[in-house]
């Protein structure tokens, strides 16, 4: 129906023709345990990118989201350690630290209109920064309610394990979907993505959205921080470097067109469980070796941008023939 | 003053019967006035239609109305109450909604999302898309749309995205209706759907503002016009006083003007034939037409906003080039696909729209001025500081450009400067042949005179030039012929006698022959 | 040969990075003192220069690119894979002056590459360059199949550490880059034709620059300029590292371009003010190493700056001046 389906008709396709050739190859991957695997290793990318896919569809990009996870890490590990919080305390720190934070880069990309690249630059350089400053080293976290957590999961059959953290990224898909396609706010990020001089005559409020988006990616991060850490028990400032291109990369090969406007969570959630696939395959291939996981993504990449530059290009011509006939 | 009390104790009698008015409002930029002291009444269930052309201040008006600008001076009345527009959202709040030419709808989104973003139905805290799509149905039935609520917007023709554009203004406003250009860009039978709502718009009691460029549409839709011209109010009729030819003045210039001088010009001797551009023409754009063009001749081109004439400049220029037809440079067949080849034959171009294409803002004067030499010189022959600057001072005094400095950015100049500096520009490539697209508009009456002088001494040197105005006066003083475009063709060639505004005039406003509506194309 | 009038020198960009070396300076007394030891010149200063020669390189052709409207993010990128090509050339028995040519040629057809997504396919550039960017890296590890190729071959090597004249040869290349570029676009009409499009490209085009052979260039030029700087890092390691050999420093090279005063909305640039601004953003991070604050709080520092100079550069803030200009004159 819609031209944006198009190019998530295309990942979709894609995972499952990738998919089917690497069971087809080893049949190992073809199995719960994998699945469950592939849930829980991923979860904290999956999380950070669908605040990506928020800020993605409204036009913007958040090169921060990296450093806000190694952040949160930190600061969540020196709050539990080393001063002794309850990790739920703690928590809740780090969500008031990052909502702030990404606010912050909100009203500055909508009152100083700087580009967001720009500025979430230098909220990266912050974020990191500021890591750094309060620790260089990996800080462990031991903590009773932090070993139940990541410990936690619910046996499939088969043998596989969904795990809390796994379910956590489902369940922050789900609810994602949810705002991006049923709520008001939700279609204010695809109008500011669309068009932002008409969304703003529409009387869409461009400014508190703006912030709303920023403020939810950098809550999503630190979310996705906090996962990490449980995935790692500790917090290292120099965690999950580059995270925000491989977000930006499962935002776009899921079908989010990179100029805003059209996109699905969904179709980020298939990004990716394909950037997953690629490395599991790398994986069990046990030749192959983890760059090609880079150079796949960046063809993916490229392949994404292109296609949706013929399929909107395509389609632009055809207005402006309308226009003109 | 007393004459002022008077007004505007006429204007408040007047007012009793107005759905919307404006009352002496003004609006200066700068130091330009762009509005100056205009009356404006919409009474509920007619089509008013707003006349001028470019530059006359219609958008300036049309901005205040919606609440985009606030007006220096005067008052907005709505029901005879006098109101503070700050936006056109909170002008939507008086009851007064907006459809812009460019639809300003959301192409990435759903015809029902567009119709109600906002206001959507909402059930527990989420959008009721069923109930938001059944409600569209049944708004899009009234307008005669039966489309799918669902589907992407931008997947429909521009016709249907009007009438959506409408269909949500009326839906959110519900008192006037102000249409800017909305059949810019539809075909004939798109025309006539929209006219349709429009007509039953009517019939339900709004009071619907219509601006546009064809005549034929203002006198099939309209009940009164009212025409401005350089910021000032020119009259307010009810179409059934006017004829077409009386309004085709009105909106071009002083009446006195039209007695019929005919120009100096159209008894010279023809020249050397310079280009000749043959069966020359673009789909979808400029329809095929010949002209030979000799050496010391100014061909005036005249014709309303949207007639073509700015698409036959840029297709002259290589930039949206011709697909069909053929022309010759001093016998030579040529072929001009690019603006870099059109320079490269020894053409010049001064664009329309001065600031998006014309200018280098933050570039300096001297820069600005020797851009196209050095263009056409190439990468690797600079010109140094020294030559640039010669350069930029020679054709800066011929220009008679007032800058402060050669040196200083030139969006800090007046229009006037600018446009001279533009000029300059290409007079320093020393072309052959020059196109100006409305050469004089827009600014002051003492870069205007500079401009005239130098299209005259450019013909008496030899220079061949095609001048695009919407000054008719203009157009007869210095037009060695007048070519007039009308419906994208170009449909009369004027010679001698001939050249003299009356002719002018009707040969504009003409009717189109077999056409219903003047937005008709070839497809 | 270039006539500089003195009192160009002076503005603020010149006196920031005289600020933070005085500031230096007090932290650490000795940092001005320059020794003559084995032929060459030793110290802070000179310090300095060496390590900021790899980012004011890629700040040249940065500075080209972004005052076309433009931004390279790949350069970090294409400094691995150069480095890469070069160590594993001359590890496969490759003279060293092929080895060379083998990176720029990469570096050149990378830029070519980002200028053809930009001009001919019209896509953003900070979506175009972002491919590279990605997939750079791990192109650049499959050349090192992984690992750190390491290397002796004197040429390199020689790029990475020898001297000139007394000076490191990183400087001496980066100032002879600077003056090659700035004479390239200064002496002939490119500088003015870059500024011209990235001012406004359609009104560029109509006065008859061919913008997109412009664009494809200044990105080729960027891409040449990170594989110059991607060999000098692999010399002076003696070995090319795919995994951290230019990480981030694209970052850093749109910093010192935008602090040497050309805007990321296009226009107005000066190569010269860029390579200051790669040597203020150097001097800033040996002077938190001298002061004993751990490298990382650059990071911070560096923020701070971004934020202010957007907040300098943003429209917002002229609006704020002319609305403050116009009160005063009203108050006067």
């Amino acid at each position: 129906m819609n031209r944006s389906l198009r190019p998530l008709l295309a990942t979709v396709v894609i995972f499952l023709i990738a998919y089917a050739a690497a069971v087809f190859q080893f049949p190992g991957l073809l199995s719960t345990r994998v699945l469950g695997n592939f849930l829980t290793d991923n979860a904290f990318l999956g999380i950070a990118a669908v605040g990506m896919t928020f800020v993605i569809i409204s036009g913007g990009i958040d090169l921060s989201v990296g450093a806000v996870i190694g952040f949160t890490g930190v600061l969540v590990a020196v709050l539990i350690t080393w001063l002794g919080w309850h990790p739920l305390a703690a928590f809740a720190a780090a969500f008031v630290v990052a909502a702030a934070f990404g606010a912050a880069m909100g009203l500055v990309i909508h009152y100083l209109e700087v580009p967001p690249f720009i500025v979430t630059l230098a909220g990266m350089f912050l974020a990191r920064g500021g890591a750094s400053v309060i620790t260089q080293d990996s800080v462990p976290i031991d903590h009773p309610f932090y070993s139940a957590i990541s410990s936690l999961y619910w046996r499939l059959p088969g043998g596989g394990r969904l795990s809390f953290v796994g379910l956590l990224m489902v369940a922050v898909f789900v609810v994602g979907a949810i705002v991006a396609h049923r709520t008001k706010f939700g279609s204010y990020v695809y109008a500011l993505g669309g068009n932002a001089t008409s969304a703003s005559l529409m009387g869409v409020p461009v400014a508190r959205t703006t912030v709303q988006i920023y403020t939810l990616s950098s809550v999503l991060a630190c979310l996705a921080g906090i996962v990490f850490s449980l995935y790692t028990s500790a917090g290292y400032p120099l965690a999950a470097v580059g995270v925000e291109l491989d977000a930006i990369g499962a935002v776009v090969i899921g079908g989010t067109l990179l100029t805003g406007g059209y996109g699905f969570v969904f179709g980020t959630f298939v990004g990716v469980m394909l950037l997953g696939l690629v490395q599991t395959y790398i994986i069990f291939d046990g030749t192959l070796s983890s760059w090609w996981t880079k150079i796949v993504i960046g063809f993916l990449l490229f392949l994404f941008i292109v296609l949706q530059r013929l399929v909107f290009a395509a389609s632009a011509r055809g207005d402006r023939v309308a226009e003109k006939a | 003053m007393q004459d002022t009390v008077n007004r505007e104790q006429d204007a408040a009698d007047r007012a009793t019967g107005y759905r919307m008015e404006a009352r002496q409002v003004s609006k200066i930029f700068g130091t330009h006035k762009a509005l100056d002291g205009v009356d404006f009444g919409l009474l509920p269930g007619e089509v008013h239609a707003l006349l001028g052309e470019n530059g006359a201040g219609k958008s300036t008006l049309i901005k205040i109305l919606t609440g985009a600008y606030q007006p220096d001076g005067g008052a907005i009345f709505v029901d005879g109450e006098e109101v503070h527009l700050t936006s056109p959202l909170q002008a939507q709040t008086y009851g007064i909604g907006t459809v812009y030419q460019e639809v300003n709808l959301l192409p990435n989104r759903s015809v029902a999302e567009n119709l109600f973003l906002g206001h959507q139905p909402t059930r527990f805290g989420l959008v009721d898309r069923r109930r938001m799509d059944r409600e569209a149905r049944v708004l899009l039935k009234r307008y005669g749309l039966d489309i799918d609520p669902s589907s992407e917007l931008g997947a429909h023709s521009v016709a249907v995205q009007q009438i959506v554009a409408i269909a949500r203004a009326v839906q959110l406003s519900g008192k006037v209706l102000i249409l800017d250009e909305p059949t810019a860009s539809l075909d004939r039978d798109e025309v006539q759907r929209l006219f349709e709502v429009i007509a039953s718009l009517k019939r339900d009691g709004l009071a619907i503002v219509f601006i546009t460029h064809f005549l034929d549409q203002v006198f099939a839709l309209a009940d009164r016009v009212t025409i401005l011209r350089n910021g000032r109010l020119v009259d307010t009729r009810r179409l059934t006083e006017l004829s077409r030819t009386d309004l085709v003045r009105k909106m071009l210039g002083k009446d006195i003007a039209f007695s019929g001088s005919t120009s100096l010009e159209a008894e010279r001797p023809p020249t050397e034939l310079l280009l000749d551009f043959k069966g020359y023409g673009r789909k979808r754009s400029v329809r095929p037409f010949s002209l030979a063009i000799h050496k010391g001749e100014v061909i005036g081109v005249a014709g309303l906003l949207g007639s073509g004439r700015t698409e036959m400049a840029r297709m002259m220029f290589g930039i949206d080039p011709a697909d069909e037809g053929s022309v010759t440079l001093s016998g030579k067949p040529i072929t001009v696909k690019s603006a870099t080849e059109a320079i490269g034959h020894g053409f010049g171009f001064c664009p329309e729209d001065r600031k998006a294409d014309g200018i280098l803002g933050d570039l300096s004067v001297r820069e600005n001025i020797v851009i196209a030499l050095q263009g056409k010189l190439g990468w690797f022959r600079a010109l140094n500081r020294d030559e640039q600057l010669d350069l930029a001072g020679q054709f800066g005094e011929a220009m008679d450009i007032r800058a402060a400095s050669l040196d200083m950015p030139v969006k800090l100049l007046s229009g006037g400067n600018q446009q001279k500096v533009i000029l300059a520009r290409w007079l320093a490539t020393d072309p052959a042949f020059l196109i100006l697209d409305e050469p004089t508009r827009g600014i002051d009456v003492g870069a205007h005179a500079e401009i005239v002088r130098t299209i005259n001494r450019l013909r008496d040197d030899g220079m061949a030039l095609v001048v695009i105005s919407s000054e008719i006066d203009e157009v007869v003083a210095y037009s060695s012929r007048v070519v007039v475009m009308r419906d994208r063709e170009m449909v009369a060639e004027l010679k001698g006698e001939d050249i003299n505004p009356a002719v002018i005039v009707q040969a504009i406003a003409t009717h189109g022959e077999n056409s219903e509506f003047e937005a008709e194309v070839t497809a | 040969m270039m006539r500089i009038p003195l009192a160009r020198l002076v503005n603020t960009q010149t006196i920031a990075l005289v600020g933070v070396l005085l500031l230096n300076w007090i932290l650490f007394p000795g940092f001005f003192k320059i020794e003559w030891q084995d032929g060459r010149l030793f110290g802070s200063l000179i310090d300095v220069l060496n390590r900021g020669a790899p980012v004011a390189i890629l700040a040249i052709g940065m500075t080209a690119v972004i005052a076309t409207k433009g931004v390279d993010l790949s350069v970090g990128a294409v400094m691995a894979m150069a480095g890469a090509v070069a160590a594993t050339l001359v590890v496969g028995g490759y003279p060293g002056w092929v080895a060379v040519a083998g990176a720029l040629t990469v570096g050149l057809l990378c830029g070519l590459w980002n200028g053809a997504l930009v001009a001919l396919l019209d896509i953003q550039p900070i979506i175009a360059t972002l491919v590279l960017m990605v997939a750079g890296r791990g192109i650049a590890q499959l050349i090192t199949e992984g690992s750190i190729v390491t290397f002796s071959d004197p040429t390199l090597v020689f790029i990475g550490t020898g001297s000139f004249l007394g000076l490191p040869m990183p400087v001496v290349i980066a100032l002879a880059l600077m003056i090659l570029v700035t004479l390239a676009v200064r002496k002939t009409a490119i500088g003015l034709f870059i500024e011209a499009v990235g001012v406004n490209r359609s009104a560029a085009t109509l006065a008859g620059i061919r913008s997109r052979l412009l664009l494809i260039a200044v990105y080729a030029v960027s891409g040449l300029c990170a594989a110059i700087a991607g060999i000098i890092v692999a010399g002076d390691i003696r070995g090319a590292d795919a995994n951290n050999a230019g990480l981030w420093l694209e970052l850093d090279a749109i910093l010192a371009a935008v602090i040497g005063g050309t805007s990321l909305l296009g226009g107005r640039f000066s190569i010269v003010m860029s390579v200051v601004g790669a040597l203020i953003i150097q001097a800033m991070n040996t002077g938190i190493l001298v002061s004993g604050y751990p490298p990382e709080f650059n990071l911070v520092v560096k923020a701070g700056m971004i934020t202010l100079i957007l907040m300098i550069q943003s429209p917002f803030a002229g609006r704020l001046l002319t609305w403050f200009g116009r009160n005063r004159r009203k108050g006067a």
